[in-house]
């Protein structure tokens, strides 16, 4: 999985490319850990990530809960097979889409 | 039938799904069950490289069986860990919010909802799953 990321004020927008599961989730955390910051607004772009398995949606849920208390988190271009990934998972309810 | 018997690492998960997608390709099977079987197979083998040898490294198989009429593959992940019935887990509380979700679960779960059959043995020293999916 490929992570990039731009500053923008307080705003973190990260875009992530490829496959999100077990082998590549930790790189999405890290990433967060080091970069979440104090930031108010964090944007995730889907646009390119294929999949996740649960070990993303970990990561995913730490970050809604360390932004439910700073700021809000928003995540862009979902495709079909990750947006049903979130409906059977009960994500659709806890996760801002776009 | 085919298998794959290697170490159980998360390192080692990718060859496992290329060693499964190669034969779902060679099916005809279509991309969003090819994508449901990745996803089973990431939650089920990093399952077991996380737990079955913890803290050593041991083995594990996965084996490939092709049903015909209807289509359909079998798959069975096979470790000599120890015992652990993932299905005996109760399924996640998807209603709560954020801030009230706990972590973990949910793996198997989007695994059982996915796939058409999920069962569990513990035989002669062996953990057995078998997912079923048509295709």
């Amino acid at each position: 999985m490929n992570i990039s990321k731009t500053v923008n004020e307080s705003t973190l927008n990260i875009a992530l490319e490829g496959r999100m599961d077990t082998s590549t989730a930790p790189q999405l955390d890290e990433e967060l850990k080091d970069s979440i910051g104090e930031c108010k607004e964090l944007i995730i772009d889907f646009e390119k990530l294929e999949y996740l398995s649960s070990a993303g949606l970990r990561v995913l849920l730490a970050a809604q809960k360390t932004m439910n208390k700073q700021g809000k988190m928003i995540i862009r271009n979902v495709n079909e097979s990750i947006m049903e990934v979130f409906e059977v998972t009960g994500f659709v309810d806890i996760l801002t889409i776009e | 039938m085919k298998e794959l018997t290697v170490n159980a690492t998360v390192d080692n998960i990718s060859q496992v799904t290329t060693f499964v997608d190669e034969q779902l390709e060679e099916l005809g099977c279509p991309i969003k069950a090819q994508m449901q079987i990745d996803i089973a197979i990431d939650e089920l083998f990093g399952n077991i490289a996380h737990y079955a040898y913890n803290p050593d490294v041991g083995p594990a198989t996965v084996r490939v069986e092709v049903l015909k009429d209807p289509l359909a593959v079998v798959i069975t992940f096979i470790d000599n860990g120890v015992q652990y019935d993932p299905l005996a887990k109760a399924d996640p509380d998807i209603t709560l919010s954020a801030d009230e979700r706990e972590i973990g679960g949910l793996g198997i779960y989007m695994v059982k909802k996915s796939m058409d059959e999920i069962s569990y043995e513990y035989k002669d020293g062996q953990n057995i799953l078998r997912i079923k999916k048509h295709i």
